[in-house]
This record gives C-alpha cells, sequence and structure tokens, in this order.
C-alpha cells in the first residue's frame, strides 16, 4: 500500500539557520501520527514543505504517492491542512468560505459536505455570519472545516487545540476519530502530550531539525520507566542539554 | 478550471462587497476632476479642432480611473492575505501559477472596465463625448487594466506590508497615471517632459484610448498598441516566472 506520507532527505534552510536535516519520515495510510517536538523543532516547516508552502532545498516529499514539487495538483488534492495561526478572510460568511475553498479544489456541488462539517463542528447556526463576528474558537473550527471540506485522505492538524475550550476539545478529538476510522489518516503536531498518547498509534520526535524517535506510542511508553509519553520527551531533550518545552 | 473560476469569482465579489468603496468613490472623485479642469479650462482653446476640453479631458480620466482600480484590486488584495495570513487558503489549493495570476487579473480587468464604464456613462449625462473608433477604445481599455492588473499582482507578491504597497500606490502608480497626459497633450508639454512621457507605458494607453473617442491622438494607435501590448506581456511573462519560483509567497 502506497504510504501516505513519504519524506526522504527532506532539507530546509533559512538563510543561516538549518531548520530540517535530512528527515527521512513514512506516514502509514489510515495512520493516527503524532509529529512532536519543542518550538522550533521544524515540525512546522516540515508541515509547510509537505503542503507546498515552502519548497524543499533537498529531499523528495509525497503525499499518497503524489511528489510535492512535480505533481503538486494531486498532492494538494490529497491533503488537508488546518495552520497554526488564526487566519480567516474577512469579506465572506462561514458558508461562502467553505463554498470558495471547495472551488478551490474544483468542487461544485459540495453543500451536503459542507452542511454534514458545520453541524459535526458545532457551526450550523454561525453558517451565515461574517468570519469577523466569530470567537476564536469557532475560527479555529472553521479552519478546520476548510482543510475539511474537500474530503482529503491525509489530514494535517497543526497544534488544533491551541486556544480551544476542554468541551469543544473533546468533540473535536471524537470527530477527527471519526475521520480517522473512516480512513482518513492524520497527522497532528500538538503540545498536549496526553492527547497524542491518548489518540495516536505512532509519535515522531523532532529536535532541532532532525527526528529522534520514530516508533509506536505503546513502545515509547514501554521504554520509559513512568509509561507516560511526557517523560520519553523530557528525557530525548534532556540527552541533548536541550531545554525542552513541550 | 473550476479553481480558476472561482478564485475569479472570490475576488470579483471580495470588491463588489465593499462596491461603495471600490466603484462608487472613484466615480466621485472622477467627477470632482472634471467639475474642476472642465470649469478652469473651458475658456481656452480647443485642442482639437471642434472638441472641448471636457470631451478631450473625459477618456483621460476614465482611463486614469481604469489604471488605478484595475491596480488596487490586484494589488490591495494579495497584500491584505500576505499580511492577514489567509493567502495560505489559495496557496494550499491545487492552482497552477497561469490560474493564479489569471484569476487575479481577470478580477483587476473587471474592477477596471466597471469603473470606467460607471465614470464614462456619468460623464456622458453632462458632456457630449464623440466615439469615433469604438474599437480602439475597447481594445486600449481592456490592455490598460491587464498592465495594471498585473503591475498591482507584481506589487502584492511583493510587498509584504501596507506601507511598502503605499511605495508602489504614491511611487509608480500616481506619477504614470498623472503624468500621462490625462490632462493634457504631449505638445503643450516642455521638451524634456515631452521625452520623459514618451517612456510612460501609461500615455501610450490613454492617448490610443483617447484616439477611439476622438479619432485624434498624440501618436499613432498602432505605435500606441504595440508599446502598450510589449509592456503586458513583458510584465505578464515576468510574473508568471516569479509565481513559478514561488517568489516570495512560498518561501
Amino acid at each position: 500500500m502506497v504510504p501516505a506520507i513519504e519524506i526522504r532527505g527532506a532539507d530546509k534552510h533559512y538563510g543561516s539557520l538549518h531548520a530540517l536535516k535530512a528527515v527521512d519520515l513514512t506516514v502509514d495510510s489510515g495512520d493516527f501520527f503524532a509529529l512532536l517536538g519543542p518550538n522550533g523543532a521544524g515540525k512546522t516547516t516540515l508541515i509547510n514543505l509537505l503542503s507546498g508552502l515552502s519548497r524543499p532545498d533537498g529531499g523528495i516529499l509525497k503525499v499518497m504517492g503524489h511528489d510535492v514539487v512535480r505533481d503538486y495538483r494531486q498532492a494538494r488534492r490529497s491533503l488537508g491542512v488546518v495552520p497554526q495561526e488564526l487566519v480567516f478572510d474577512p469579506f465572506f460568511t462561514v458558508r461562502e468560505t467553505l463554498e470558495i475553498q471547495s472551488g478551490y479544489f474544483g468542487l461544485r456541488k459540495n453543500d451536503e459536505w459542507i452542511d454534514d462539517l458545520l453541524h459535526n463542528l458545532q457551526l450550523s447556526d454561525k453558517a451565515e455570519a461574517n468570519m469577523r463576528a466569530l470567537s476564536g474558537g469557532m475560527k479555529r473550527r472553521v479552519l478546520i472545516a476548510q482543510a475539511l471540506v474537500h474530503r482529503p485522505p491525509v489530514i494535517v492538524l497543526d497544534e488544533p487545540t491551541a486556544g480551544v475550550d476542554v468541551a469543544l476539545r473533546q468533540s473535536l478529538w471524537k470527530f477527527i476519530q471519526r475521520l480517522n476510522r473512516e480512513g482518513h489518516t492524520i497527522l497532528l503536531t500538538t503540545h498536549y502530550l496526553e492527547e497524542a498518547e491518548t489518540l495516536c498509534r505512532r509519535v515522531a520526535i523532532l529536535r532541532q531539525g532532525q527526528i529522534v524517535a520514530d516508533d509506536t506510542t505503546e513502545n515509547l511508553l514501554q521504554s520509559s520507566t513512568s509509561g507516560k509519553l511526557e517523560d520519553v520527551f523530557v528525557a530525548l531533550m534532556q540527552d541533548e542539554g536541550e531545554l525542552a518545552e513541550p | 478550471m473550476h479553481g480558476f473560476r472561482t478564485l475569479f469569482f472570490k475576488e470579483v465579489l471580495r470588491f463588489w462587497k465593499v462596491s461603495f468603496q471600490t466603484v462608487l468613490a472613484p466615480l466621485v472623485s472622477t467627477l470632482l476632476y472634471l467639475l474642476v479642469f472642465a470649469q478652469v479650462m473651458a475658456d481656452h482653446a480647443e485642442i482639437y479642432p471642434g472638441v472641448s476640453y471636457a470631451a478631450f479631458l473625459i477618456p483621460g480620466l476614465v482611463m486614469m480611473s481604469m489604471l488605478q482600480n484595475a491596480f488596487a484590486n490586484s494589488s490591495s488584495s494579495l497584500v491584505q492575505s500576505k499580511v492577514t495570513g489567509n493567502i495560505v487558503f489559495v496557496l494550499l489549493a491545487p492552482l497552477s501559477p497561469g490560474e493564479f495570476y489569471g484569476a487575479y487579473v481577470l478580477a483587476s480587468m473587471v474592477r477596471g472596465v466597471l469603473v470606467g464604464l460607471v465614470v464614462f456613462l456619468a460623464a456622458w449625462a453632462f458632456v457630449e463625448i464623440p466615439v469615433r473608433e469604438p474599437l480602439w477604445a475597447v481594445v486600449f481599455g481592456l490592455l490598460a487594466t491587464v498592465l495594471s492588473g498585473t503591475l498591482g499582482v507584481l506589487a502584492g507578491i511583493w510587498a509584504e506590508k501596507f506601507d511598502q504597497m503605499a511605495v508602489w500606490q504614491n511611487f509608480v502608480i500616481l506619477p504614470l497615471t498623472f503624468l500621462s497626459g490625462a490632462f493634457y497633450t504631449l505638445h503643450s508639454l516642455p521638451s524634456f517632459w515631452a521625452g520623459l512621457s514618451r517612456f510612460n507605458p501609461f500615455f501610450y494607453a490613454i492617448d490610443g484610448f483617447r484616439y477611439g473617442f476622438l479619432g485624434s491622438g498624440d501618436v499613432s494607435p498602432w505605435q500606441s498598441l504595440s508599446i502598450v501590448g510589449g509592456t503586458c506581456f513583458a510584465l505578464s511573462w515576468t510574473t508568471l516566472a516569479l509565481l513559478r519560483k514561488g517568489w516570495r509567497l512560498r518561501t
């Protein structure tokens, strides 16, 4: 089976900063995968390379077998990204935002799925509201709906629960778990390690642009005496004397 | 193709939602120019035989408003999207550089032509304007909005802050439109300024457009066509090459 995400030797510099150092990573189709690391480790850079927001200096990155540079159209159709920043277009309503995003991906009649997304993300009563009128949590949910609007097989969530209250976070994870059960591959970055521990079958940890751990959650937990992912994470960071900031 | 259509539609909807600011405001300011200049210059000699100064001025003002609004549409949309960060929604989509370029420029053309049409119809209510070579007016109207919309895309992908965009507005677009013969003929200028105007593509756009109405101009419409068309081609080629590289968009 084609891996959902395949990364070989991904390299990226920003000026003198070597942000990613020949990263290799494979995410199997249907997996629920956590990509962890302290601030500045390279998680968002890796996601930007996968989604085409940045260009790699070296290496090959594929989404569902499609090269993100040479076959960018298919690669982008296969990927839904929830960006870390709370961004929105103030000119449009929630429904218009989702219809426009659908259209970018070539979908004309997508109302049923848009209604389903609005319902599952508890946004149905805000469908005709302007994006400016929404709270931060609601904007975050619209971002998630935008990433899912073209039903991508691979979904990347870059810290999706930052600033989201507990009740909403729980309903959000239920929805994401449902998508995963339906066959979507999930790649998650988060600073809430208990979320990764509970939800993800596999975990990779980035430190200073390099993968320092890549294993099943179970194996990583077994490697720690406390059986907590947080301790595994802290130990890996302290190995190199780096100040851990989960 | 549907992605291109959606981006184009979104860009038209964006300016239409604030049409008070994007269509009506340029109409008012252009009519004020007409009111002031036509009154002040009414007693001056005719520029072309049988053509009043107001009839000479109107095609220039119409084209000036088209150029400024076509530029404003693509440039303001892009710089706002970059500053607020919502440009990611377009960059994450499976759109080619050509589709990206085409959608922004076509939406700029729609706004430029719409503003031009509204200004022309409003002016026509007060001043009789001959329309002797309508095909030339249409050709130069469309080409000028491509030229200005493309400059707007270039400025929009270059600028990362609003004050950088203000540099384009105040030091590129404003001088090019005001020193372009919108208010005067080339022959009425001192030789230095007349010579300098010949390097301004907006001058040829306005002169060719005015030829469409009056049947007279400072230079041949064919010369204007070759210069405006050549500039459009060069700017479009450059912009597409930069978009393919992801210049200042895909880091």
